[in-house]
């Protein structure tokens, strides 16, 4: 048995098929405890496909993704397996497994956040709504389930305006304070960007999913990210999956890389190591000249 | 603003083009009026079927159609002069008119006896005040599914029909009445039947809300409208065919009518009038009647504005806005649509057993698809999800249909055979067509945040959107 504590997310052989398609093909990695992890990959290659199964927006056909919260040994993990449960309790934490999960439940219990490609806000809500609607599931319990919310309860207003402030928190982290009783579709492109983040933040998430939040930013909107990126990560101890196309904010910030094609994983380690990677250049960044050639000749013969 | 969206921007007017769009129109009211208004089939004396012709008619038609578009050429300047006033704040004067609004419906009654006298009051009061307030009521409801939530339910009268065969069934049932004069001897039941069975009636119509809740919440845009006209279609035609139960097309008769908390309205020595010593006049019961249907409107009111500012509340409206996003927040989606069809199918059944108390007599003919659509309506004109708009738009489209009963000079106009009633539905539809095409977000057409860090600002409405179903 290890002895090593498991990592935050465990991905095990995850299998997606969509009819004949096979979208992930056995899919094995890890996003370690605190770090960055970025997914890269060609277009197509399954990497949002990845993040729908870590968030319950898909069933995976097959495979295991394990969630770790605090400790737990190899036995326990075995146990809950073995069980039809979607979570139990260990010695030193709680452990859940995200495949059997709706996804509501996988942010609320397992607190597992995410950002979409296309950005996701609540366009007719103001900035400072979409922030409080993110503590949907606090807030709702300190309304008491809406009965006691109703007539007034201490205890409701007391929380929200606990949610407020934790909102001004992260409306400041993001520079959108003087912006906060703006509709949210009236922010520009960039803003809007940091704002999906700030209110994925607000559900106090231990693993913070980012599908490209870099996309569709001009260099210094990403560098900006970039630090933003990095400072949740080191003030909050939040654990990110990062799913990029912009080389460098990947290389610049995550801990660890996997590298997805087809479906498949050609390499995961460390960015120095997956830049070298001549799998990587070759699937990634393109095939060198002089093999384009090669392989031409080797057609035409 | 939204106005300015939907149009697209106008160079300076042509004489020439405007008068030749407008003789286009005019030419294809030609084209729809022949066919439709330009011959009529009657019989004779001789009972053959002849055709009698109705130029006139046509002409008025393309004449109106020929002045309608002219005007709306013309008249574009209008929506954006008021563009800068309007800027000032929507706030102050939407405040300012909840209040008059308030202010007039508690004083309602007392202002038509004191202008029309007893004898006409009634009329003004159960025709005009309790009918409106009815729809305000149903639209209030509504607004909670369609408005909030974004969830479009054609079938909303179901709830409404669920809530008055629920009065209507519980308190002429013959063990209920056997029980409570056992127990709590024989005039309790009589007296009190509306009080209990209101609550239980409002209960059972959120119970069927959930029902409906389950199997439509699959379903979202045009499939969730069907399955939701169905349901309201499903419920009529059980009432219509389960006749040992519900009575059939013959109804159910005799409900017991509402008592003033214990002291019924009639002319016995223990009724409302004799208990206070005034003279016995039906005008008590209709004026009771009246605050009933105003404290029942203003609590669903209350109840809704209270649910904005609760983390249910704001889950509605953003599951209007992304439902999917909605999920990536942990938001029980399922759950939150099955608060919104119950909370919104309550109150309709409050709503029903109000009506089944206030008529004594209902059938399954008051719960058609026809008072489905006036509610939709209501609550689109209003626009979706503002409570004031929708309360203006129930009175204009109620009380603007009942008027057309008092309009009895336009006989003199168009003759005796004129009656201002068969015209009903069409000047509803041409509200409609004018409100669509000057506000096609509704009256309101902007949005109250639910919580503010430095100051309220509207939303406009062309950044809210309408929902997926």
């Amino acid at each position: 048995m290890s002895v090593a504590a498991p990592p935050l997310l465990d991905v095990e052989h995850l299998t997606m098929r969509f009819g004949g398609l096979v979208a992930i093909d056995a899919l094995s990695f890890a996003a370690a405890r605190g770090e960055i992890t970025a997914i890269i990959g060609p277009n197509g290659a399954g990497k949002t496909t990845v993040f729908n199964c870590i968030t319950g927006f898909y069933k995976p056909t097959s495979g295991r993704l394990l969630l770790a919260l605090g400790d737990a040994d190899a036995g326990e993990v075995a146990a809950l397996t073995a069980s039809g449960r979607r979570w139990r309790n260990t010695a030193k934490g709680q452990i859940f497994l995200l495949e059997r999960m709706p996804d509501y439940e996988i942010v609320a219990r397992a607190h597992v956040a995410r950002t979409f490609q296309n950005i996701r806000l609540f366009p007719g809500m103001t900035v400072l709504e979409n922030l409080i609607v993110a503590q949907h599931n606090p807030l709702m319990a300190a309304s008491g389930w809406t009965v006691l919310g109703l007539f007034g309860a201490r205890r409701y207003v007391e929380a929200e305006a606990r949610a407020v402030e934790r909102a001004q928190y992260w409306l400041d982290k993001v520079g959108l304070m003087e912006r906060a009783d703006d509709p949210a579709g009236d922010l520009p492109y960039g803003a809007q960007r940091r704002l999906e983040i700030a209110r994925a933040m607000c559900t106090e998430p231990a693993l913070l999913c980012l599908d490209e939040p870099a996309a569709g930013l001009n260099p210094r909107e990403s560098a900006d990210l970039t630090a933003f990126l990095k400072s949740i990560q080191v003030e909050h101890g939040t654990s990110i999956l990062l799913i990029e196309h912009d080389m460098s904010v990947v290389m610049e910030i995550s801990h660890r890389v996997v590298v997805l094609e087809y479906g498949q994983k050609i390499a995961d380690g460390p960015p120095d190591q997956v830049r070298n990677d001549p799998r990587v250049i070759a699937a990634y960044l393109g095939v060198e000249d002089e093999e384009v050639e090669k392989v031409e000749a080797e057609i035409a013969r | 603003m939204a106005v300015d969206a939907a149009e697209p921007p106008r160079t300076a007017l042509r004489p020439l083009a405007v008068l030749k769009d407008a003789l286009g129109t005019a030419l294809l009211a030609l084209g729809l009026a022949v066919p439709i208004l330009a011959l009529r089939t009657e019989q004779n004396i001789s009972n053959e079927l002849i055709l009698q012709p109705r130029w006139n008619y046509v002409a008025i038609a393309v004449l109106a159609a020929f002045m309608a578009r002219l005007l709306y050429l013309l008249v574009p300047a209008l929506p954006r002069r008021r563009k800068a006033s309007r800027k000032a704040g929507p706030r102050v004067t939407g405040r300012a008119i909840s209040v008059a609004g308030l202010v007039l419906l508690v004083a309602y009654p007392l202002l038509a006896l004191a202008l029309v006298g007893q004898g006409g009051a009634i009329k003004w009061i159960d025709n005009f005040g309790i009918q409106i307030l009815i729809y305000i009521m149903l639209g209030w409801g509504l607004n909670i599914v369609v408005g909030l939530a974004g969830l479009l339910d054609l079938g909303y009268v179901a709830f409404y029909a669920v809530g008055a065969y629920s009065y209507a069934l519980l308190a002429t049932s013959d063990p209920v009445k056997a029980f409570m004069a056992e127990w709590l001897g024989p005039n309790f039941w009589p007296l009190w039947a509306f009080w209990i069975c209101l609550p239980v009636a409002g209960l059972m119509a959120a119970f069927w809300g959930i029902l409906l809740g389950f199997p439509v919440l699959r379903l979202r845009g045009d499939y969730l409208a069907i399955v939701t006209l169905a349901f309201g279609e499903i419920i009529r035609l059980v009432l219509i065919n389960w006749v040992p139960v519900t009575n059939g097309y013959a109804g159910i008769t005799s409900i017991p009518r509402p008592t003033f908390f214990g002291l019924p309205f009639n002319a016995s020595d223990s009724g409302f009038a004799a208990f206070f010593g005034l003279p016995f006049t039906p005008l008590y019961r209709t004026i009771f009647l009246f605050y009933v249907i105003l404290a029942l409107a203003l609590l669903t009111n209350w109840v809704t504005l209270r649910l904005r500012r609760l983390p249910v509340g704001r889950a509605w409206e953003a599951l209007r806005e992304d439902e999917i996003a909605c999920r990536a927040l942990g938001i029980n989606t399922t759950n939150t649509k099955l608060t919104a069809f119950a909370i919104g199918a309550g109150f309709g059944g409050f709503a029903g057993s109000f009506f089944a108390a206030r008529q004594g007599f209902i059938s399954p003919e008051s719960f058609t698809f026809m008072e489905s659509a006036i509610v939709v309506a209501i609550v689109v004109l209003g626009g979706m999800g503002s409570q004031i708009g929708v309360a203006i738009a129930a009175i204009a489209m109620i009380g603007g249909t009942e008027i057309l009963r008092e309009l009895d000079w336009l006989k003199r106009v168009f003759g005796p055979d004129f009656e201002p009633t068969h015209y009903r539905m069409l000047l509803f539809g041409l509200a409609m067509v004018l409100l669509m095409i000057w506000r096609p977000r509704g009256l309101v057409a902007f949005r109250q945040p639910s919580i503010f860090l430095r100051e309220r600002r509207a939303v406009r409405a062309d950044m809210v959107r309408e929902g997926h179903g």
